[in-house]
């Protein structure tokens, strides 16, 4: 049977719009260096790498083996998990499995990207079928819009609704100093008067394009507790990567993969009832509106009561379940590195080592992954070792 | 490592353009075949773990195209972007931590691409990429590294691939069937000193799955399982420069653990076969000596001595190897599936008589930066 794994260690860059002091190798070394620190281990001590990134972002082909310098992979077995957006919970899930399999015991994932070297949209345009869907959803605004507006049209939700989620998320990164967006709040008259992108989507409603790594240590549970005092430990996971065309996501429902990943996950976990058993949510919203529509798919409330749960306060720090105590993907957005955020910062809750960010008295939290076309994973973390 | 068995493989024939079928035609050709060949269902698989790379298949989040072809809808997935033995050995790690069963597949067309700018992106694009680097380019470096080293000549060489596609004639899936003798080696055209064209592998289209159980599983499946007994990978250095081209070092580092697991101490004698990733006809060379098949430098002397021939006491690539069929990505999976079939007795005129353990190889990055390695075995 699989073994039990923990997160013992995290690590992260201090992100920003563009690292002109650094290279993707160094950055890369930034986040795994803060990761070993802090769980107290060398990276003699790792016994494999599992890295993400998207290859067109930078240009890079065979990102395992090019980045060895900074990942710390040299002599030692590397393997890159790649899946859009969802990357950085695929490169988590991969390293739960690396230690799961009982093949490897310490693990280190590590996601970045570094976006002022791309031509982010240029590069995700190519995604989509050439023939059958380039034309209409090229891009990542284009299908989210769609999803928008048929949310809108479905339960008579408004711009300002999806204005307060951009709002909590740049309120709660006043907190972490790791976010882009640091110290840099909006009010929702700001959200409301930046400019259209693509109705009803604006820019402060969408997410920006980060520089940034991180690096998550895992551990078999043999050794987790040597190594942390208080390990995270994986309690369960799952992904749903369900559709391959655009054409074929039902904008009128729910997210399909997010409901079928979080029912999965939360069944291992034993997880009935989200908004009281989890207590803290890391999500993966790279706009707004998916923070009134998503969290719905969650469970956390039903169809269409996303911006009453919202408006409610039940999602600020201090609430019912605080979401993206770190300021969000709405804050930072290093995209290979972005799911991963969400897993180390979920861990950071059950650590307790969420500094400023930190919500009181976290057993559980979730972290989520969102890419690809309309895909879903779903991790879940525990102060308690499964059973 | 708990008990693992690859129950399922299929593989499509290789070629050098197929202008009949988008990749997504291939994954959905290889992944059928398998699951026939396991006597499975859909329902029968697990996760599913699929290998693409955005270079090659010229689309950002490539994996994105095949999901539905590759029987992923409703499961757990995820992708591997490297050689498709990294992506078994992810298939191998989830059915360890309890998937049941996983598929594995991967596909490239190669055709659609080109090679020499695909490859030359996996070079550092400030100091390596504008002096045109790229597989064929760096390997020759690699060549002249290693012969130079051991004083292996070209002629030697050359005997591999004589060896492989004369083997080739016996795999149907093979894209480079060929009689060819080393004179025709020596005076095929020039590609980079010392490579000529014939000490080069071909760019293929084609796809390979595989289909890995846990015990339980693998007994439901409709022939007798093939058993992992070892599976280990390791990345050497990334600069040409730091490494030591003439040495498989991370490969001697991924075998030895690989035999840990499988309890081998003599491979040269406990291996009855072996399929190696040999991209160009030195790397055969070049990874028989950090398989620890012969002693560094003893390659070539193997490979004059017949020791690695069809009827020798190792066959290496009795299917014709990379040499004769090089889908990108899905080469090292059809190395695996190769080695499967040899240990089934399953594998026609390419068969090794009494094949009981197998070996097979994949490489990724630069000039075999990093290695995989597998060991399967009939009990």
């Amino acid at each position: 049977m699989a073994r039990r794994v923990a997160i013992v260690g995290t690590g992260q860059t201090h992100h920003k719009s563009h690292r002109l002091d650094v290279n993707g190798r160094e950055m890369i070394h930034e986040a795994v260096t803060r990761a070993l620190e802090d769980c107290e281990l060398t990276i003699s001590d790792v016994d494999a790498v599992v890295i993400g990134n998207m290859d067109h972002f930078e240009s890079i082909n065979c990102v395992d083996t090019w980045s060895v310098e900074g990942s710390g992979g040299v002599m030692k077995p590397i393997l890159k998990v790649s899946t859009g957006g969802t990357t950085g919970t695929s490169v988590a899930i991969a390293a739960y499995y690396h230690v799961a399999s009982g093949l490897f015991d310490r693990v280190l994932a590590i996601g970045w990207e570094k976006n002022s070297e791309s031509d982010t949209t240029g590069a995700i345009i190519t995604c989509s079928d050439p023939i059958w869907d380039r034309f209409s959803y090229s891009g990542a605004i284009p299908s989210l819009a769609t999803e928008a507006s048929a949310y809108m049209e479905q339960f008579g939700a408004t711009q300002r609704d999806a204005a307060r989620v951009a709002v909590r998320d740049r309120t709660h990164a006043l907190n972490n100093p790791y976010a882009q967006m640091y110290n840099r709040p909006i009010s929702i008259e700001d959200v409301m008067e930046s400019a259209m992108l693509a109705y009803p989507i604006k820019l402060l409603d969408v997410c920006p394009r980060s520089d940034g790594a991180c690096a998550v240590v895992f551990a078999a549970e043999e050794i987790a507790g040597k190594i942390s005092p208080r390990p995270a430990w994986f309690k369960s996971c799952a992904a749903r990567h369900t559709t391959t065309w655009f054409g074929d996501v039902d904008y009128d429902t729910g997210l399909l993969s997010l409901q079928r990943a979080a029912r999965e996950a939360f069944d291992k976990a034993g997880i009935r009832n989200p908004a009281d058993d989890l207590d803290v949510a890391e999500l993966y919203l790279p706009y707004s509106y998916a923070g009134l529509k998503w969290i719905e798919a969650l469970g956390f409330c039903g169809p269409g009561e996303g911006p009453r749960f919202i408006w409610d306060g039940n999602t600020d720090m201090g609430g019912r379940i605080p979401m993206n105590p770190s300021g969000g993907v709405i804050s930072t957005n290093c995209i290979g590195a972005t799911a991963l955020l969400r897993v180390a910062e979920a861990a950071l809750q059950v650590m307790g080592k969420g500094g400023k960010r930190q919500v009181p008295g976290v057993k559980t939290a979730l972290a989520t992954g969102f890419g690809g076309c309309w895909w879903s994973d779903v991790v879940v973390l525990s102060k308690d070792r499964p059973s | 490592m708990e008990k693992a068995a690859i129950v399922g493989v299929g593989q499509t024939k290789y070629e050098r353009r197929k202008s009949g079928e988008i990749y997504y035609d291939l994954v959905y050709e290889v992944t059928t075949r398998a699951m026939e060949d396991a006597g499975y269902t859909l329902d029968d698989i697990g996760d599913v773990i699929t290998v693409s790379n955005d270079f090659w298949d010229g689309r950002t989040i490539s994996c994105m195209a095949v999901q539905e072809a590759a029987g992923a809808h409703d499961k757990n997935v995820s992708t591997v972007e490297g050689d498709g033995t990294l992506g078994a050995l992810y298939g191998l790690m989830r059915v360890l931590g309890g998937s049941g069963t996983t598929l594995i597949v991967a596909h490239s067309k190669g055709s659609e691409g080109d090679p020499r700018v695909i490859t030359n992106a996996m070079f550092d694009p400030v100091y390596h990429r504008s002096l045109g680097l790229d597989a064929v380019s760096s390997s020759a470096l690699q060549a002249s590294a290693y012969m130079s080293r051991y004083g292996v000549t070209e002629e030697q060489c050359a005997l591999v691939s004589v060896k492989n596609h004369g083997n080739a004639k016996n795999n149907p899936f093979a894209q480079l069937p060929m009689d060819i003798t080393v004179a025709d080696v020596m005076k095929s055209r020039k590609i980079a000193d010392p490579l000529k064209r014939l000490d080069c592998s071909p760019v293929s289209d084609g796809a390979a799955a595989i289909i890995i159980a846990d015990e339980k599983h693998a007994r439901k499946a409709r022939k007798k399982p093939v058993w992992i007994k070892g599976a280990a990978h390791c990345a050497d250095a990334y600069f040409l420069g730091d490494r030591n081209l003439a040495e498989a070092a991370s490969l001697r580092e991924a075998a030895k653990k690989a035999y840990a697991m499988a309890g081998i101490g003599n491979p040269a004698k406990e291996i009855d076969v072996a399929e190696l990733y040999d991209a160009f006809g030195f790397m055969e060379l070049m990874w028989l000596e950090g398989l620890g098949f012969c002693d560094p430098g003893g390659g070539a002397g193997m490979t004059e001595s017949g020791k690695t021939a069809m009827g020798g006491p190792i066959p290496v690539n009795p299917s014709g190897g990379v040499l004769s069929a090089h889908a990108v990505l899905a080469a090292g999976l059809a190395r695996i599936a190769e080695a499967v079939l040899q240990v089934r007795g399953e594998a026609g005129p390419r068969q090794v008589d009494g094949a009981r353990t197998s070996l097979a190889h994949g490489i990724n990055g630069p000039c075999g930066q990093s290695h995989c390695v597998w060991i399967l075995g009939k009990d």
